[in-house]
């Protein structure tokens, strides 16, 4: 077989596993999964209002799960979610007006991120847990 | 490379199909309004945590709430079914399976946003 001939496997892009992590490439695949966990958020928040409409019965069922430990994860998780997609979307908000694009200003504003939604879910849990 | 559009095609950006810009930009625009409400309903979500029955009931029923609350949820399953759409357009192969998905997506998007509706009004309007 001639060189020419012989097959050649090269990784087709994007495989993402053949790169290195990089804070930009991780905030953005974050981007996405918050994305996807807030629009299942959402329908558990279209159907809380639902609850809250049927009878109180009905309701207390449904806030025995929120306040059970899972219940409390997966409604800080949503926190965690909705500050982090919300920072980083007004990140992209930027990008869309064309600023931000140098790589130094690029990562600062994904550390700010990264440090906003943290410190935004880290309160929120604080103060909520104070009202309980 | 020849662009065969006129000028004002281009300029205007509305693609062939005269859709081009529709989804990038309705995308944009409720994530933009959804900047306060999400930090609205966040903030309220925290100052309700264990509240019971009668005190969301009256927090949902009042008539600012209604509103914000009504904008949070439509808004936010409308940009939620902008995004799963590309997400799905990306990753699921096949077009049968991906026109199925989107489809999909976007029914239950309906369907959870009105039934969402109908139970503010009710709460609200004392039903």
């Amino acid at each position: 077989m001639s060189v020419a001939n012989r097959p050649v496997h090269r990784p087709l892009s994007p495989h993402l596993q053949v790169y290195r992590p990089q804070l930009t490439s991780v905030l953005s695949i974050l981007h996405r999964a918050t994305g996807i966990a807030l629009s299942v958020g959402a329908l558990y928040l279209a159907t809380w209002v639902i609850y809250a409409a049927a009878s109180p019965k009905a309701y207390a069922l449904f806030q025995s799960f929120n306040v059970s430990i899972v219940g409390r994860i997966v409604l800080g998780g949503w926190l965690f979610c909705a500050f982090y997609h919300l920072c980083n979307g007004i990140r992209h908000l930027f990008w869309d007006a064309g600023y931000g694009f140098e790589l130094k200003d690029a990562y600062r504003s994904g550390w700010i991120v990264i440090a906003v939604s943290l410190i935004a879910t880290v309160v929120s849990w604080v103060v909520g847990l104070r009202l309980v | 490379m020849s662009d065969l559009r006129t000028p004002l095609a281009r300029a205007r950006g509305l693609g062939s199909a005269r859709d081009g810009l529709h989804h990038w930009w309705a995308q944009r625009l409720t994530a933009i309004a959804l900047i306060p409400l999400v930090v609205w309903f966040a903030i309220s979500l925290v100052m309700l945590s264990g509240a019971d029955h009668a005190v969301v009931r009256a927090w949902i029923g009042s008539p600012l709430v209604m509103v914000l609350l009504i904008l949070t949820i439509g808004v936010g399953l409308h940009h939620g079914q902008l995004g799963l759409r590309v997400v799905i357009e990306d990753y699921v192969h096949g077009d049968g399976r991906k026109l199925a998905l989107i489809v999909a997506v976007r029914f239950v998007a309906v369907v959870f946003g009105l039934a969402a509706v109908v139970a503010i009004l009710r709460i609200g309007f004392g039903g």
